[in-house]
């Protein structure tokens, strides 16, 4: 029996503008969403030219409960993204162009070529790149929530993990601290039914990731991650209960993968009815639709809103290829942080 | 001056640095109420309060991983282990995320954990091992063991500064049993600049932590029976490590024996004996010798744990040859 609350969908305008969203910020979601997809399919397409060295994930299908939840972020608050949330990046706002320099391993990419794919994020903008090893950043987001506890701010960090990377001890000792200590923290589970292989009924035994919350001393939600409004109003709820001082929360938001773990596999071991099933729910369709039925988007507002991403997506490519490869003469660079490193307006 | 412990002076340097800096806080296991196992942090939650002074569950992996993101947003954190070997659960953090995170993603991560090490006193396999040298051995980490009360207090207020991960090694046998001079006023002391721990012309020793006495005892048996004259280098940091000074000492010497407590193969010493065989092999007058712990866990009854750690007697017979080759 699930022990976690069950997230209900949100029914009209009136119901978001009572969770902070006016309609023009329905619309700048809709932009993020597109974009955010947008990214995904032209690195595919790059990687499919040779463009992009090494190997290419993406996070289809998981585009709304990115975008939801970053849009729920307040501008000082923090957050360690994982490879299938491209949409937290594109809300706080990282250029496109740096992103596909990243791809493509180039030196204006935000980690210089000195790591691929999703494997970044500008810590300017609250972000904290991920490693390989999931979910070793979900105690470092707990870490940054304690630094906020300490010096009595208003601030909230949100980790990340997968349902998969809810099976490794990171995952408890890092729910586990932040429980005893009430720390401003958000857990997101964005629980797409496959780890590579591997089904959820063989990484846990509970009905849901999130009913582990309880166990840790604070509320667990589940909701439909692909539904961006339910993600956003879940988050916006967590992340401000956490402001004041009320504790953890940890959502999860059920999707399904929609690709194979990267491109090379082609997600043969996923059922066919289960991606037949999922496509019927898209999180940019859904979105679309629900524009149309409770806030008259027309079609001159979608039309402008692609024809911005699309520009916006051939600049940003053509940008990102005009950026050199990195001098191997940096090869040896940055090992260590000098003092001056230091001067960021985050580290003080 | 006061005379001090090397525990006190890592005490008072560690208070100095909170009492500096509000950015600097201690989290680790029984480091509030009870002040930590070895007590270097006793009075330190009266003073400081109990958010910079923190209790932590039995989580090694997410104490160091928390001062990692603390760090990121403007803290100093101190992590203590309860014992060095208990970083083995921290591991994956510190090698995957903070020793990378500056080379690859530009983060610094300014953390320093305390490890206390070492063995002497039957503590067995669990509380008594060095694992400097596997941590010397990931690019990214800085690796500092103090020998002295005022290196102790100069060095942790090095390493609470600097803008990396640094591990400090502070050896439990040393604790209550070295005492010294120590200044009151805080003061720092570089990464990288091995001290001299005493001048001698026949043979070169270079070691660091609580090996430094068991070095200059063999030396003084040695210069008392034999009249050989020992330099020792105490390296007081492995990452950086002060290359130069041990080459020039060995120039000097002709003659070279690392000494250390940790295990032999792939130990820090091979390190400096390849370097030592690379760039000053024309100023040697014999092979350079090791004298380490052997390839096995720390055991733990007495007579087997004695046999283990480099002994006054290993070091005085490794000299002899030394000085007779």
């Amino acid at each position: 029996m699930a022990i976690a609350r069950e997230a209900e969908p949100v029914g009209s305008l009136s119901e978001i503008k009572e969770a902070g969203l006016d309609r023009e910020d329905l619309l700048g979601i809709f932009r993020n969403l597109v974009l955010t997809r947008g990214i995904e399919e032209r690195g595919h397409i790059l990687y499919k030219q040779g463009k992009i060295p090494g190997s290419f994930y993406t996070g289809r299908g998981n585009e709304a409960a990115s975008v939801g939840v970053g849009t729920a972020m307040g501008a000082e608050d923090v957050g360690t993204p994982l490879h299938r949330d491209m949409g937290v990046h594109i809300v706080r706002g990282v250029e496109p162009w740096r992103i596909f320099a990243q791809y493509m391993g180039r030196a204006d990419g935000p980690t210089q070529g000195k790591d691929g794919n999703v494997h970044m994020a500008d810590s300017r903008l609250g972000l904290i790149a991920m490693v390989s090893h999931l979910p070793a950043m979900l105690p470092v987001a707990v870490g940054c929530a304690l630094a906020f506890r300490i010096r009595d701010e208003k601030r909230v960090a949100v980790a990340w993990f997968g349902e998969g990377a809810s099976a490794r001890g990171d995952t408890h000792e890092g729910m586990n601290l932040a429980g005893v200590r009430r720390l401003p923290v958000v857990f997101v589970c964005d629980n797409n039914q496959w780890a590579y292989s591997t089904p959820t009924h063989l990484e846990y035994a509970c009905e849901h990731v999130a009913d582990r919350a309880k166990a840790y001393g604070f509320e667990g939600v589940v909701v439909d991650g692909t539904d961006v409004l339910a993600v956003y109003r879940e988050a916006q709820r967590a992340i401000e209960k956490a402001r004041r001082g009320e504790g953890p929360t940890l959502i999860e938001c059920l999707t399904l993968r929609m690709e194979g773990h990267a491109v090379h596999d082609d997600a043969f071991y996923v059922p066919k009815e289960m991606f037949e099933e999922w496509a019927k729910r898209d999180p940019l369709e859904r979105f679309r639709t629900w524009l149309r039925e409770n806030a008259d988007f027309s079609d001159e507002e979608e039309d402008e809103i692609r024809a911005e991403v699309k520009k916006l997506l051939n600049d940003a490519i053509k940008r990102a290829d005009e950026s050199p490869l990195p001098d191997t003469s940096s090869l040896l660079d940055g090992v260590f942080a000098t003092p001056e490193d230091l001067d960021t307006p985050h580290h003080k | 001056m006061a005379e001090k412990t090397y525990l006190q002076a890592i005490s008072d340097g560690l208070r100095l640095e909170m009492r500096r800096d509000k950015r600097v806080f201690v989290i680790g296991e029984d480091v509030g109420v009870y002040g930590g196992a070895f007590k270097v942090t006793q009075g330190f939650q009266e003073e400081f309060g109990q958010w910079r002074v923190i209790d932590a569950p039995l989580s090694e992996t997410a104490i160091v991983a928390a001062c990692t993101g603390a760090s990121i947003v403007g803290m100093r954190p101190v992590a203590e282990m309860q014992f060095a070997d208990f970083i083995s659960c921290a591991w994956d953090h510190l090698v995957t995320v903070a020793a990378k995170q500056r080379y690859r993603a530009g983060t610094p991560v300014p953390i320093t954990v305390r490890l206390p090490s070492g063995g002497g006193f039957s503590g067995g396999p669990f509380h008594s091992q060095n694992p400097e040298s596997s941590f010397a051995h990931i690019p990214g980490l800085k690796v500092v063991c103090p020998a002295t009360p005022a290196d102790a207090k100069g060095l942790i207020a090095t390493a609470i500064e600097d803008p990396n991960p640094v591990l400090y090694f502070e050896h439990k046998h040393l604790y209550r049993r070295i005492k010294d001079e120590v200044p009151e006023e805080r003061y720092t002391v570089p990464f990288g600049e091995a001290r001299l721990h005493q001048e001698g012309e026949d043979v070169t020793v270079v070691t660091w932590g609580a090996m430094v006495y068991t070095a200059e005892e063999a030396a003084k048996k040695l210069q008392e029976e034999d009249g050989l004259s020992v330099e020792i280098l105490d390296l007081r940091t492995l990452i950086p490590w002060d290359k130069k000074a041990v080459l020039a000492s060995v120039e000097k010497t002709s003659k070279a024996l690392v000494l250390h407590e940790d295990t032999r193969t792939g130990g820090f010493g091979a390190e400096i004996v390849a370097t030592i065989a690379e760039e000053a092999f024309e100023s040697l007058d014999a092979p350079v010798k090791r004298i380490t712990a052997p390839d096995t866990p720390v055991p733990f009854s007495p007579p087997l744990e004695q046999a283990f750690i480099p002994q006054v007697e290993d070091v005085v017979a490794g000299l002899k040859d030394l000085g007779s080759y």
